[in-house]
């Protein structure tokens, strides 16, 4: 009894000794300031986004409570306290067509081909590299080349400058990402399924359409989206295809095609337009239209992320 | 016994073959899936052809001494003075990475080697929200924030500067820079933080010492992909740097001034209404030659990093 706790109480002092000389008891102040200054830099990211979102929201909101509707619908202006984003919304609008009717099938068909046909060999590191490399080229070059293939070579078909050019243009812009996110959620369906489709029979494609694409579907989806959004935001190649960033005529709808062969403008066009102009008024109507771009291509980027986590979560 | 027979159902070769329906539809499939996968090489063909043709003509025909040692881009009175938009890029770029290389690897150390999982998933969307914001609202906010409340706190610099640009680019490349990053990190073994741990090391010398040396490559990856990034950016120094076209040449960043991406930008604006030199159409198509050429490098550079790093673990 005695002999244990004497051992117990000289152990206790031991394991004690030893403690502090492995941990070295003076707080670790380096480690600390270091910890603050990583934690720091996320922080300085989110005050960003805070200031951001809060300049914004300030300086538009007054469109907003003033003349809601009469922003919504109007057309552009010379005078800001006049000009509204109906052709604006419109020209994004159909550029978002453009982007679904276009990239998203090419896209998912280039995955499909990379993923589950193409032999893996030469050809297809080769169609690999060059689409991540299409991935980084800037956005203008595409302008240049919406500017010669679309605006010029294909005038006939497109109209020369206009909304169809542009469209088709931003299309191509962000199918490599369209590729890109298909072809990762293409990789990620477990190779037992497409190996019990096979074991019954069925051919490449049928597996590919019973199996494969269905399991994908979320991934795609979210990709298609993103790129969608990233379509939605970019300005720089409109300005190479004709956009227009004074007056534009015509009074078409929403939806009337006719207005494809015709110039164009669009909400970053407008608002790189309005936040330029130093004159009173236009700081406030580029937040107003920022807003409205903001409200659409943040709602677009929640639901991918959302559907992302939902499926994310459902194979884990 | 042997009248009971079972006799196994007689194949023909046609049986192995399959419906030719079938075959047909497959084939069909197969050639439309080899199509549309290459169109993204005539995509790329195409982006060549486009610059090549016109660039080459501005190539072979202008007068040298306009594009390198006079003082200014003037294109509408035929003066191509590269440096100019050189200068602007490179003030953009140095300035956006001197934002963007710490708070994105700051934010990229934080999440990889110290968020738990839970702090990690409510904090990683704050960079995901920021790179889902186009550029032209950094432009805007370039104009209405960080000019007046930055730049010309410390400068006495214009609304219009290249620095508030540079700024905002910088916040722009932030995201890249830090998910590139965080998958380099993430991407050093486990084992070689353990390692360093049972050495007694503390958490900041396992990070500085055994973490980061060995997640190098990746890091320069993210470093120079943001670098690419940064000199491709439009919008944002079309809106923030004040330049109208023409440009003087300019070393001061507190000045207005411009880039590659943004005289292409100022230019297009009118390609239809403004007849000037000869060559003045042509020098849109040498500047995005040259821009794209740049890029191509640093993205197939960064490419490169990338790749040593899966192939180290």
């Amino acid at each position: 009894m005695a002999l244990t706790s004497t051992i117990g109480i000289g152990g206790e002092a031991a394991t004690r000794s030893v403690h502090d000389q492995l941990t070295d008891a003076r707080p670790d102040r380096t480690g600390f300031v270091f910890r603050l200054l990583l934690l720091g830099s996320l922080g300085v990211s989110l005050l960003v986004l805070a200031i951001l979102f809060y300049d914004v929201v300030t300086t538009g909101a007054g469109v907003f409570t003033d003349r809601a509707e009469a922003f919504l619908s109007g057309s552009l202006r010379t005078k800001a306290d006049a000009a509204g984003v109906f052709q604006a919304i419109r020209g994004t609008f159909w550029i978002g067509v453009f982007v679904v009717v276009f990239s998203f099938p090419i896209g998912v068909a280039s995955a499909v081909y990379l993923e589950e046909y193409s032999s893996k060999g030469r050809l297809a590191r080769f169609l690999d590299v060059n689409i991540r490399n299409l991935a980084g080229v800037p956005s203008i070059v595409y302008g240049i080349l919406g500017l010669t293939i679309f605006v010029e070579q294909l005038s006939g078909i497109t109209g020369g400058r206009s909304l169809m050019s542009a469209g088709i243009t931003l299309a191509i812009l962000v199918l490599p990402i369209v590729i890109i996110t298909s072809a990762e959620a293409v990789r990620a369906v477990p190779q037992a399924l497409r190996e019990a489709a096979y074991g019954v029979g069925a051919t490449r494609w049928e597996v590919t359409r019973g199996q494969v694409l269905p399991y994908a579907l979320p991934g795609i989806i979210t990709g298609t989206v993103l790129a969608l959004a990233r379509a939605i935001g970019e300005a720089a190649p409109l300005l190479l295809c004709g956009a227009v960033t004074g007056l534009l005529p015509g009074r078409e709808g929403l939806l009337d095609p006719s207005q494809l062969q015709d110039r164009f403008t669009a909400l970053p066009i407008v608002i790189a337009e309005w936040a330029r102009n130093p004159r009173a008024g236009f700081s406030e109507i580029a937040a107003a239209a920022i807003i409205v771009m903001l409200v659409i291509v943040l709602a677009m980027n929640t639901v991918a992320i959302l559907l992302r986590n939902r499926y994310e979560t459902k194979r884990s | 016994m042997s009248d009971v027979s079972l006799q196994p159902p007689q194949l023909q070769l046609s049986d192995h073959r399959g419906d030719p329906r079938r075959v047909r539809t497959e084939a069909i499939v197969k050639a439309l899936l080899t199509g549309a996968a290459g169109i993204s090489i005539a995509i790329s063909a195409a982006i060549v052809w486009s610059l090549a043709r016109e660039a080459f003509t501005f190539v072979t025909q202008v007068e040298w001494s306009t594009v390198l040692v006079s003082d200014g881009w003037f294109p509408r009175q035929g003066v191509y003075d590269i440096r100019t938009l050189i200068v602007g890029t490179l003030w953009v770029t140095v300035i956006a990475m001197a934002v963007a290389g710490p708070i994105g690897l700051g934010a990229a150390i934080y999440l990889s080697e110290y968020a738990r999982p839970n702090v990690r998933k409510t904090l990683k969307p704050v960079l995901e929200v920021l790179a889902g914001i186009p550029s032209v609202v950094l432009g805007f906010f370039a104009v209405s924030v960080i000019a007046p409340s930055v730049v010309q706190r410390f400068t006495d610099a214009g609304l219009f500067s290249v620095a508030s640009a540079g700024i905002a680019v910088g916040i722009l490349s932030i995201p890249l820079v830090a998910s590139v990053s965080e998958d380099a990190l993430r991407s050093v073994p486990s084992a070689l933080r353990e390692a360093g741990y049972g050495l007694g090391a503390k958490k900041i010398t396992t990070v500085t010492t055994v973490v980061l040396p060995a997640a190098v490559s990746g890091l320069v990856a993210a470093f120079i992909l943001a670098v690419s990034r940064a000199i491709g950016e439009t919008m944002v120094v079309f809106i923030a740097a004040g330049a109208a076209g023409n440009q003087a040449f300019e070393v001061s960043p507190t000045e207005p001034g411009l880039t590659l991406t943004a005289a292409m930008a100022t230019q297009a604006q009118g390609t239809d209404q403004v007849v000037g030199e000869a060559l003045t159409f042509q020098s849109l198509y040498f500047v995005g030659a040259v821009l794209f050429i740049l890029t191509l490098v640093l993205n197939l550079l960064a490419d490169r990093f990338v790749r040593r790093v899966r192939q180290a673990y």
